[in-house]
C-alpha cells in the first residue's frame, strides 16, 4: 500500500485516496461551440501514457481536497503532487 | 515404532500431547510440529498427489515443505495446513489430504484481528543474520520490528547443534533476544510470518497467536492477527531454502531434504528413520549424515555428484564407517508407501546399484529466499555458483543479509547482519550504537561451493519437479517443445509453483530444467515474479474483525426502533436499512403491499423516508451551481418553492434526481437518491474544486440530521391538520411544491408539499432527534383514518404506477433524460449545463434508443419478472433474436386491478399500442405497450 503525499495533509495510506483520470482536461469553455468529434475528445478521450502522467486525486478519505500529481505509470512512483489550480512542475521529461 | 531419542530437541518430554492423525491415536509433546510428532511416530506417507494419488510424504522441515498438506479438523475444521508448520497440540484430528482439502461450511468461531505498527527498521527473520542486524538497529534506539516465523528466534540454528563462541547456539540466540526484548521500542514477534512486502515500506505479516493452544486458546484473544507493518527501512534476513535434485521416482514418502532431516533431528530429537543413503551435490549434507550416524542412523552411503569429496568431511565419514561414492547419482528409488531401494551409477553412464534403505537424504544445494526482495521490485541476478536467483541490487530501503544473500557461512551472515543493520539505522536518522560481537562457530562444515544439478536423466514421467502439483520434467519438456520460452507462460503452462508452497523448492529447478532445454543461460532468463503472499493466509484472518455485523456500517434511522417493534421488513439500500413492508398476520409480501397501496391511496399512508440524501448547499453562486448541474433551471426558483430536478454525467445519462428546495437567497437543499447522496456530494465537491473554484458555493451532507417522514394520501390534509395547528394546510395557502416551516407535533418542523404517488402528500422534516416522538403524533393523528405504514416496496408501487423513474431501476449509465420521456425538465434556456451539449450528438438524437414505457401483460394476472427481455414477434426466431429492451420495474398494482410494468423499449415512444412479446420461462408472454404514466394521468388527485 503506497503513501501518496497530500498536498495538504501529507503522506496517507492510498486507501484514503481516490483516483480522478487525468489532470489538466478542462471543462471546454463553449460546449455548444464544438464539433460532435471535438465534444466526444473531451467526454470520452484521455492518455494512457507509460511514464510520467498528470493525474487527478482526491483525498476523499481525508481533507476531501483535489489535487493533482504527477505519476510514473511504470512504476507508480509519485514524481509531485500540487495542489489544484497550480502549474504542473516541470518533471515531465 | 518409536522414531524419538531419549534427550536432545527443544521438547518438552515431560508433557504428552494425544493426536489422531487419519484416526490413529499417537503421542508427541510440546515443542513438537504435527510433522515432527509423525516421524517420531514412524508415520511417513502423509496424504496422496492431486493428479496421480501417488503417496507423499514429508520432504521439509518448514513452511517450504511441498508435500505434507493436512486437514485439522479440532478445534475448528481447517484444509490445507501443513504438518510441518501446525504446531502440536493436545486433542489434535488431523487427516492427510489427497490434494485438496474441504472448507468448513460452519463460521470460524475464532476471533481474527489486524494491527498497525511503525517502526524505523523492520527485521524479518530472526536467524544470525536477523538477529545481529535487530540487536544493532535497537541498541542506536530505532523503533525495531523483528519479526520470524518459528516459536522461537534462531532460524538455521534451530536445526543445527553448532556451539557459538564455545556455547551452545541457543545460548547465544537466548541472550539477544534477551536484549532485545528489553529494549525499549523493540518489538519482537515469534510466530510471525511477513508475507507481503509493498510500497513505501509497508509489509504485512500474520502473527498465528493462540493456533499452538489448540482447545487451550482463549476465546477472547484473536487466534491471528495481520500486522500492518509500516516502516522507513527493512533487513530481509529470510534465510535459504534447501533444494532436492530431480530424478526418477523422487516423490516417494522417506525422500527428504537433508537440512530437514538434520532440523528433525536437533530441534525435535527425532530421527527420519533407520537406515539412510543421502544424495547430495555439495557439502552441507555430509553434516547431516554424520548427525545421524551419530545419533544412531545407519548410513550406510554417500552419494556425492560431484567428481571428487571434500577431503575432510570423507575422512570423517569413513571413521564413522559410511561409504562416500563420489561422481555418483541416484537414478531411482523403489517403494510403495515408502522408499525401500536406492539406485545409484556414476553421473552420466554406468551400471546402477541398488542400496537398501528406509530414508533417502537429498541435498541440490539452497536457494536464497528472495521473494519480499522481489514483491519490494528488487531484481534478481542469477548466481550460477549456488544455481540460484540471488538479489541483484541495493535498494534505498530494503537490505538483504545473511543467507538470503547466496552467502552460507555463519559468521559471513552474521556480519551482512551488522552491516544491514547499521545501513538501515543511518538510513532512518539515527547513530549506530555499541557494535554487536560477531559469533565464531564450530561447524565442521566449511560451505565449499557445490555442484549445480537441477536432475538426473532417467524416467522422465516419473522425475517430479513440483511435487504437489505432480508436474514432471515431461510436463516442462511438453512446455518447451510446444514453444514456450518465458518462465512465466511454463509456470502457468505446467502449474509449477502455483501451489500452496509457491514453489519454493520447485521453481529453481524449473527454471534450471527450462534453461537447460532451451539451450539459455539462466542468467539470460528472467525468473517469475514472487507475488504476496509468501505463505497461504487464511481469508479469516485477511478479514479480521470485518466480518459479519462489522463487516460494512449498517445505517438506520431515528425512527427504526418502531419499525422493527412492528414487525417490519427490512430492504438494505447502500448502507442503510430501509422498512421494506410490515406484514399483518401471515401476509406475503404481495397481500401486504396491496393493502398498503391501498390504504394509501384510499385513505392515508406514510413512511420513514429519512434515508434520502440531503445536501445543504450555501453561497453566493449556489445558484448559478446548481444551474449548472442540473438538466432544468435552479437560480429562478423562489424562497419558499420547491423544484424538482434531473442530473446528468458530460455524456448526458442520468445520473440522480430528486427536489431542490430554496431555503433563502443563498441556500438551497438538495435531495438525492438513497444510494446515491455520497456520490453527489462528491460530484458537486468535484465541480467546485477542479472547475469552478471561483464560485463561491459551500456544500455538506445533512442527511442525518433530519427525520422525513412522507405522509401521502386523501387524508394526509387532515391528518397534518391536527398535529400542526399552527399551519393553513389549505390548497390555497399551501400549494404544491412549495414548503412552510412549522411546529408539527410540538416541534420545529419543515413540510414540504410534494408527492412521488401522484396523491395529495406532505413531507414533514424534523431534526432526527425528534424524528420518532412525530411519527408515533402521526400515527396517532391518523388513527382515525386507518393511517398506514408503508415501507420501500409500496412506495415504488405508488410511484411506478405513476411512471416516475427510480435511477437505478429504470436507467442504467445509457439513459437520457429524454429517453425517460422528462424533455420538461431539461432546460431549453440554459446556454449550458453538464450533459446539455451531449444531448445533441448524433447516438442520442436517434429515435430508436431505448424509452421508457409502461407494459400492461394482455393477462392481467401475469406478472412479468424484473430484467425479462422484450421482443417483437410472437414466435421466437432463430438466434440471435433482436431484443427490442427489458422490464425495468414489474408489480401488481391495487389500483389497477391488474399487474403492469415499465420497461426500457427501443423507439417505446412511438410504440404506444404496440403489442409486444416477453419471454417467460417457455412462454412468450402479450404485452400491450402503453405511456409510462398508467394512473391519474390528469394529476387529479394531486390536491386531494
Ligand atoms: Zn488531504
Amino acid at each position: 500500500m503506497q503513501l501518496i503525499p497530500c498536498p495538504w495533509c501529507g503522506p496517507r495510506e492510498e486507501a484514503e485516496f481516490h483516483y480522478g483520470g487525468q489532470a489538466h482536461v478542462a471543462y471546454p469553455e463553449d460546449p455548444s461551440a464544438l464539433s460532435d468529434e471535438e465534444w466526444a475528445q473531451y467526454v470520452f478521450f484521455r492518455e494512457n501514457p507509460s511514464g510520467p502522467f498528470a493525474e487527478r486525486w482526491s483525498h476523499s478519505a481525508g481533507c476531501r481536497r483535489w489535487f493533482n500529481a504527477v505519476r510514473d505509470t511504470r512504476t507508480h512512483d509519485l514524481i509531485a503532487v500540487y495542489r489544484a489550480g497550480e502549474p504542473m512542475p516541470e518533471v515531465i521529461s | 515404532m518409536n522414531f524419538r531419542k531419549p534427550t536432545g530437541g527443544a521438547i518438552d518430554r515431560n508433557t504428552v500431547l494425544r493426536f489422531t492423525f487419519n484416526g490413529q491415536l499417537l503421542t508427541g509433546h510440546p515443542g513438537d510440529t504435527l510433522a515432527s510428532a509423525l516421524l517420531a511416530n514412524g508415520v511417513h506417507e502423509v496424504g496422496s498427489s492431486v493428479k496421480l494419488g501417488r503417496p507423499r510424504g514429508i520432504v521439509a522441515a518448514g513452511s517450504e515443505d511441498p508435500t505434507s498438506l493436512v486437514q485439522i479438523e479440532t478445534p475448528y475444521s481447517e484444509p490445507m495446513l501443513l504438518a510441518t508448520t501446525v504446531e502440536l497440540f493436545d486433542g489434535l484430528e488431523a487427516r492427510g489430504l489427497a490434494g485438496q482439502g474441504r472448507l468448513s461450511p460452519e463460521p470460524d468461531p475464532a476471533r481474527y484481528d489486524a494491527k498497525h505498527e511503525h517502526c524505523d527498521v523492520l527485521v524479518v527473520g530472526a536467524g544470525p543474520a536477523g538477529l545481529v542486524a535487530a540487536l544493532t538497529a535497537a541498541r542506536s534506539g530505532a523503533r525495531v520490528v523483528l519479526v520470524d516465523e518459528q516459536n522461537q528466534a534462531g532460524g538455521a540454528l534451530l536445526g543445527v547443534d553448532e556451539y557459538l563462541d564455545d556455547r551452545p547456539s541457543a545460548e547465544w540466540v537466548a541472550d539477544i533476544v534477551a536484549e532485545l526484548k528489553t529494549t525499549p521500542g523493540v518489538l519482537v514477534l515469534e510466530r510471525t510470518t511477513a508475507f507481503g512486502m509493498y510500497q513505501d515500506g509497508f509489509v504485512l505479516a500474520l502473527q498465528k497467536r493462540t493456533d499452538h493452544l489448540g482447545f487451550a486458546a482463549p476465546a477472547s484473544v484473536a487466534r491471528q492477527r495481520v500486522w500492518r507493518i509500516r516502516t522507513k527501512q527493512t533487513v530481509l534476513a529470510t534465510g535459504a531454502h534447501e533444494r532436492p535434485v530431480v530424478f526418477a521416482n523422487n516423490d516417494r514418502p522417506g525422500i527428504m531434504l537433508a537440512s530437514s532431516a538434520r532440523t528433525f533431528l536437533h530441534r525435535y530429537g527425532v530421527l527420519p528413520g533407520s537406515r539412510a543413503v543421502v544424495f547430495t551435490t555439495n557439502d552441507s549434507a555430509y553434516c547431516a549424515a554424520i548427525d545421524l550416524a551419530e545419533s544412531g542412523v545407519d548410513i550406510p552411503l554417500i552419494v556425492d555428484a560431484r567428481p571428487e569429496a571434500p577431503a575432510r568431511l570423507a575422512t570423517e565419514c569413513a571413521a564413522r564407517g559410511i561409504e562416500v561414492r563420489a561422481g555418483h547419482v541416484v537414478t531411482g528409488t523403489e517403494g510403495s508407501s515408502r522408499v525401500t531401494d536406492v539406485h545409484v551409477a556414476p553421473l552420466g553412464d554406468g551400471h546402477p546399484d541398488t542400496v537398501v534403505c528406509d530414508t533417502l537424504l537429498v541435498s541440490g544445494g539452497w536457494n536464497p529466499v528472495v521473494s519480499l526482495f522481489s514483491q519490494a521490485r528488487g531484481k534478481l541476478r542469477y548466481d550460477s555458483s549456488l544455481g540460484a536467483f540471488v538479489p541483484g541490487e541495493e535498494l534505498a530501503s530494503v537490505r538483504v543479509a545473511g543467507s538470503a544473500t547466496g552467502e552460507l557461512d555463519l559468521n559471513a551472515c552474521a556480519r551482512q547482519g551488522r552491516d544491514a543493520g547499521a545501513a538501515a539505522v543511518v538510513a532512518a536518522g539515527f547513530t549506530p550504537g555499541g557494535q554487536v560481537p560477531l559469533p565464531v562457530s564450530d561447524s565442521r562444515c566449511t560451505q565449499r561451493t557445490g555442484l549445480v544439478l537441477w536432475r538426473v536423466p532417467g524416467d522422465e514421467d516419473a522425475s517430479f519437479v513440483d511435487l504437489q502439483r505432480d508436474a514432471t520434467v515431461t510436463d516442462v519438456l511438453r512446455a518447451t517443445g510446444a514453444g514456450l520460452r518465458s518462465l512465466e507462460h511454463i509456470k502457468r503452462y505446467t502449474t509449477i509453483g502455483t501451489a500452496h508452497d509457491q514453489g519454493k523448492t520447485s521453481g529453481m529447478i524449473a527454471a534450471g530444467i527450462v534453461a537447460e532445454a532451451l539451450g539459455v543461460e539462466l542468467a539470460d532468463q528472467r525468473p517469475t515474479t514472487f507475488r504476496p503472499p509468501y505463505t497461504s493466509v487464511s481469508f479469516a484472518a485477511l478479514a479480521g474483525r470485518d466480518r459479519g455485523e462489522l463487516h460494512d456500517p449498517v445505517r438506520v434511522t431515528a425512527i427504526h426502533r418502531w419499525h422493527v417493534a412492528h414487525g417490519a421488513l427490512f430492504e438494505n439500500v447502500a448502507q442503510w436499512k430501509r422498512p421494506w413492508y410490515y406484514p399483518r398476520d401471515g401476509e406475503d409480501l404481495h397481500a401486504a403491499v396491496l393493502r398498503e397501496c391501498r390504504a394509501t391511496r384510499e385513505s392515508v399512508g406514510m413512511m420513514d423516508g429519512s434515508t434520502l440524501g440531503k445536501i445543504d448547499v450555501q453561497g453566493r453562486d449556489a445558484g448559478k451551481f446548481l444551474d449548472m448541474l442540473y438538466t432544468n433551471m435552479m437560480s429562478t426558483l423562489k424562497v419558499g418553492r420547491i423544484r424538482y430536478g434531473v442530473m446528468c454525467g458530460v455524456d448526458g445519462m442520468v445520473i440522480d434526481d430528486g427536489t431542490v428546495i430554496r431555503v433563502g437567497e443563498e441556500r438551497f437543499l438538495v435531495t438525492t437518491t438513497t444510494g446515491n447522496a455520497a456520490k453527489i456530494l462528491d460530484w458537486m465537491e468535484e465541480w467546485l474544486q477542479t472547475e469552478w473554484p471561483h464560485l463561491d458555493v459551500h456544500c455538506t451532507s445533512v442527511t442525518e440530521h433530519w427525520a422525513t417522514i412522507p405522509l401521502v394520501g386523501p387524508k394526509s390534509r387532515d391528518v397534518l391538520a391536527a398535529v400542526a395547528p399552527s399551519l393553513d394546510v389549505s390548497n390555497e395557502a399551501f400549494e404544491f411544491m412549495t414548503w412552510h416551516d412549522t411546529r408539527v407535533a410540538g416541534v420545529p418542523a419543515r413540510v414540504c408539499r410534494i408527492s412521488f404517488s401522484g396523491e395529495l402528500a406532505y413531507e414533514i422534516n424534523v431534526t432526527a432527534w425528534h424524528g420518532l416522538a412525530v411519527w408515533e403524533a402521526l400515527m396517532e393523528a391518523g388513527s382515525p383514518y386507518g393511517i398506514t405504514p408503508y415501507g420501500t416496496e409500496t412506495m415504488h408501487v405508488l410511484r411506478a404506477e405513476k411512471g416516475y423513474p427510480i435511477i437505478g431501476q429504470e436507467t442504467d449509465a445509457t439513459v437520457t433524460p429524454q429517453d425517460l420521456g422528462m424533455s420538461w425538465a431539461v432546460s431549453k434556456k440554459k446556454p449550458d449545463f453538464i450533459g446539455k451539449r451531449s444531448f445533441s450528438r448524433a447516438e442520442n438524437l436517434r429515435t430508436d434508443r431505448k424509452q421508457l414505457v409502461g407494459l400492461l401483460p394482455v393477462d392481467p394476472n401475469v406478472l412479468l419478472p424484473e430484467g425479462s427481455q422484450i421482443v417483437e414477434t410472437d414466435r421466437l426466431p432463430e438466434p440471435p433474436v433482436r431484443m427490442l429492451g427489458h422490464v425495468t420495474s414489474s408489480y401488481p398494482s391495487a389500483a389497477l386491478g391488474r399487474t403492469f410494468a415499465l420497461a426500457l423499449v427501443r423507439s417505446g415512444h412511438e410504440r404506444v399500442g404496440e403489442t409486444l412479446y416477453v419471454p417467460v420461462e417457455d412462454a412468450l408472454v402479450p404485452v400491450t405497450v402503453t405511456e409510462s404514466v398508467l394512473y391519474d394521468k390528469e394529476g387529479a388527485r394531486r390536491d386531494g
